[in-house]
């Protein structure tokens, strides 16, 4: 046999292989996932930021707007929590009391003096 | 020259979906034929694809518009040596289930039969690390040369050198005279 032919029977034999189909969703999964954990931690970020003077020259035109930048943020960031707190919560009841209380947290922590 | 517009985060998403969406099927064949079952190869070709997502804004900043297959490749290749060596094992000596070996060809006319592409197959599996890999990026991924060597980290030339080394071994090891004693020593002895 000479290598051309022995090289198209090792291309036959190694061929392509395609991924199993649940995999490909499990995979897939995983990966908005980790991108959405991104997301929250650039979020996070964000609010850590809004709470040194320096970086308050950007926002500031958001202040003037109205509401401002940090309540904005809040409700972000809040929002960014929504699952986890809808998976955690017994019932309707629940999950709005938990999204009034996580509310309530993060604008204290924005206010100044607030940890 | 000044560095390229880094992409905006919409942007740079898109283009990693692209490249997975390219390249799954590379990766997946990559790990799949280097650990010789679908759950090893599951597994490699997710944490690949996450190591791959942490650091692809860096990959492509440094790629200068260079094909990032190899980059890619080169993850689950540095990934399955440490499976190896966590493991201490090397790969299963025949591929997991005959649905690989049964599997429509479309070259069927080319393959004689099922057993020949079962001794091509364990015979890879019998190859050295560096050599075993190399067949499956030209065989079952289609790179070539350069590719290779970039997912190797070696030069053009000596991924020639190793290919051709690779395919003569595989060929010995298939005819009958490649794998006992006397072949590894011819192994041995080559630089």
């Amino acid at each position: 046999m000479s290598t051309t032919e022995f090289e198209a029977r090792l291309r036959a034999a190694l061929h392509p292989v395609e991924p199993p189909e649940d995999f490909v969703v499990r995979l897939e999964r995983g990966l908005v996932e980790l991108h959405e954990l991104a997301t929250d931690e650039l979020e996070a970020w964000e609010l850590r930021a809004m709470r040194d003077p320096r970086n308050w020259a950007r926002p500031a035109a958001a202040a003037v707007v109205g509401a401002g930048a940090g309540a904005a943020l809040v409700v972000l960031r809040v929002r960014g929590r929504h699952r986890r707190r809808r998976a955690q919560a017994g019932n309707v009841l629940d999950l709005a009391e938990r999204t009034v209380r996580d509310l309530a947290d993060e604008a204290r922590r924005l206010l100044p003096g607030g940890d | 020259m000044p560095d390229p517009q880094p992409l905006s985060k919409p942007e740079l998403n898109r283009s990693f979906s692209e490249l997975y969406r390219t390249h799954l099927r590379d990766v997946y064949s990559y790990a799949y034929y280097r650990v010789g079952n679908h759950h090893d190869a599951e597994d490699l070709t997710e944490q690949t694809f996450l190591q791959a997502y942490r650091h692809y804004e860096r990959a492509l900043r440094e790629s200068n518009g260079r094909p990032l297959r190899p980059w890619l490749i080169r993850i689950a290749h540095n990934l399955a040596a440490n499976y190896y060596r966590d493991r201490a094992r090397r790969p299963e000596s025949a591929i997991e289930d005959a649905a690989v070996i049964s599997a429509p060809h479309t070259t069927e006319t080319l393959v004689e039969g099922r057993e020949e592409l079962g001794q091509i197959l364990t015979g890879v599996q019998q190859l050295p690390d560096d050599r075993r890999e190399a067949l499956i990026m030209r065989f079952a991924l289609g790179m070539d040369n350069r590719e290779i060597a970039r997912a190797l980290g070696r030069s053009d030339g000596a991924t020639k050198v190793l290919l051709h080394r690779a395919i003569k071994q595989l060929e010995g090891i298939v005819g009958g005279n490649g794998s006992g004693p006397e072949a590894k020593q011819r192994q041995e002895d080559e630089p």
